[in-house]
């Protein structure tokens, strides 16, 4: 009796030790597995990268080698970039400079301009206001680059080629949109009743708009901000139809400008491709997580 | 005849306050003008540089003389093949990774944290920069690819950029490279915000790994999937980097798509007619898509 109740415990204990053994094999092939895909989506996401870094480190006459590594780190690429010391740097302050300038006027001017239009539809709930919530659907949905072509006829019709104004117009347009979905869509969490019990002390819109709605805003003007920031720097197209001389070009043209030839400086260039992406990284890297939560806000832009 | 007079004279008045009301809503006077003022500079925006060139496009390639030496061109007929294959392969390989990915990436740990970080970066760093790399990594002679090959498993690499179907490839996997990291964090938001009940039931009643991705998790993201795959369509549609810097259109224009086609047509070859045509005739696929993306994201308005 006691034997027998004792063998079962026993056999009972075996078969958990068996199903623990199990579950410990699985959980160890699960972490393995694990492992395994991060290393290859780490390499995967880092080679191109690392290949920018690589030949941005190397001298000059190294680049048409084999290496694999850098043989000896050099930062004279680097330093030639930033010196203006290479032919073919001869602007780079000038064109960075031009960067940032249309960079933060797009930021500025799709913040103005999104936040007045989703003020006005959202708080204010104007009448046909959906009229103009489809035209900016419209504009999210067509791509850029189709309608390159007669944006640039038509700038040089008015003589605005080669002007960086014509380009930051291009951009607002299209960044527009998708700023005013996300803040139709922020701006619901924000209770109604603020703006009229604002209405009702006398404030006007304007005023209502300013003071309430701008700092309750916030958040997502941080998103978009960055997300607009980030469309400007990461364009080419316009930018390199619109801006041909040497001092109006902002950075993207000027290193693509030697792309095909047989004796592009490779090592600057790549020099340089790190030196510009270094602002847009540093920017994701500190807004990370409101920018995710803007992209989730109010639709979805790449 | 009097009678008339008094009506003729009477209805304008009326009809302007009923029109009034019917613009304004519930808005009073100031706060009307108020808020078509707030309204004025989207608008101008959108009538100036969306509108017009819209129309002036269309203008530029309204003749059917333009499309009949489009599609006779040869470069254009491959161009297409292209543009469908770029299409078909860079955005279903794409989200089909992306949905796959989302689900790694929601299991817990510091592990991930950082590795979602590392992952972020193709999305953060400017195109520009990454599809010169590419395009510099993939060069036959001293391309990091090829050296890689040959030091470690002493491997000849091929001319990648100099044959048609593997600069194509190239340029599909470049792109794939690039946008899979922000798909997967849009689809992963979208994971996150499945009530945890839903998930925790199903896995009670015995739905989980693939049975419960597909009898759960895949139908509550089915329809944020679809968004997102018709979004990407369209923006992989009107894509001009990748192409432009990883291959360059090469070998001998044999790697376009519609949208470098349509700038080389403009600005290389001198007819700007011919590039807005070339453009022009993705319509019967932008104009279907555009509608039922713009059905989808005003009532869904991509709830995630």
């Amino acid at each position: 009796m006691s034997t027998l109740a004792f063998d079962r415990a026993l056999s009972s204990s075996r078969a958990t030790a068996r199903a623990q053994r199990a579950v410990r094999v699985r959980r160890c092939l699960a972490t393995a597995g694990t492992v395994l895909l991060s290393a290859a989506l780490v390499v995967w996401t880092l080679l191109p990268i690392y290949n920018m870094i690589l030949v941005s480190l190397e001298p000059e006459g190294d680049v048409f080698t084999d290496h694999i590594w850098p043989r000896v780190a050099s930062f004279e690429s680097f330093r030639g970039v930033l010196t203006q010391g290479h032919w073919y740097l001869e602007h780079f302050w000038r064109q960075f400079a031009n960067s940032i300038y249309m960079g933060a006027w797009v930021t500025f001017l799709t913040l103005a301009i999104g936040t007045l239009t989703a003020f006005s539809i959202g708080r204010m709930r104007i009448r046909h206001g959906w009229l103009v919530s489809n035209a900016a659907l419209m504009t999210y949905v067509i791509p850029a680059s189709f309608l390159a072509i007669p944006f640039y006829r038509i700038m040089q019709n008015y003589g605005l080629a080669n002007n960086l104004w014509s380009v930051i117009a291009a951009l607002v347009a299209f960044a527009t949109p998708y700023a005013f979905f996300v803040f139709q869509e922020y701006g619901r969490s924000i209770p109604i009743e603020v703006d009229e019990s604002a209405r009702i002390d006398g404030a006007s819109p304007f005023q209502i708009y300013r003071s309430i709605y701008l700092p309750l805003m916030a958040p997502a003007l941080v998103a978009v901000g960055t997300y607009a920031m980030l469309l400007a720097w990461n364009e080419y197209l316009y930018q390199f139809l619109l801006l041909s001389s040497k001092s109006s070009m902002t950075v993207p043209v000027a290193l693509a400008q030697f792309l095909n030839s047989d004796q592009s400086p490779w090592n600057y260039m790549m020099a340089t491709a790190i030196i510009y992406a270094a602002p847009p990284v540093a920017i994701y890297y500190a807004f990370r997580r409101r920018m995710t939560a803007g992209l989730t806000m109010g639709g979805v832009k790449g | 005849m009097d009678t008339a007079s008094v009506v003729a004279v009477g209805r304008p008045a009326v009809r302007r306050r009923a029109l009034a009301r019917y613009l304004r809503g519930n808005l009073k006077g100031g706060e009307y003008t108020w808020a078509v003022a707030f309204l004025v500079p989207y608008v101008a925006v959108f009538l100036t540089f969306v509108v017009y060139p819209i129309v002036y496009g269309v203008w530029m390639g309204s003749e059917g003389k333009l499309y009949r030496e489009l599609f006779s061109d040869p470069i254009y007929q491959s161009s297409v093949v292209n543009t469908v294959l770029y299409l078909a392969l860079g955005v279903n390989v794409k989200m089909f990774l992306a949905l796959l990915l989302s689900g790694f990436f929601m299991r817990r740990g510091w592990w991930m944290k950082v590795l979602l970080m590392i992952f972020i970066l193709p999305w953060a760093v400017p195109q520009i920069s990454t599809f010169i790399s590419i395009h510099w990594m993939l060069n036959g002679e001293w391309g990091f690819l090829n050296n890689v090959l040959y030091k470690l498993f002493h491997i000849e690499g091929a001319y990648w950029l100099n044959d048609r179907w593997s600069a194509l490839g190239a340029v599909i996997v470049s792109h794939i490279w690039k946008w899979t990291p922000f798909w997967t964090l849009i689809l992963l938001a979208g994971r996150m915000a499945i009530p945890l009940e839903i998930s925790d039931t199903a896995k009670v009643d015995g739905a989980t790994g693939v049975r419960g991705f597909v009898h759960i998790t895949f139908p509550l993201l089915a329809n944020l999937y679809l968004i997102c795959t018709l979004l990407s369509t369209i923006f992989l549609l009107g894509d001009f980097n990748t192409v432009y810097f990883v291959s360059g259109g090469g070998p001998a224009n044999s790697t376009h798509v519609l949208g470098t086609l349509g700038i080389r047509n403009a600005f290389d070859m001198g007819q700007p007619r011919l590039g807005v045509a070339a453009v022009m005739s993705a319509l019967p696929l932008v104009i279907p898509l555009v509608i039922v993306l713009m059905r989808k994201l005003r009532t869904a308005e991509v709830q995630l």
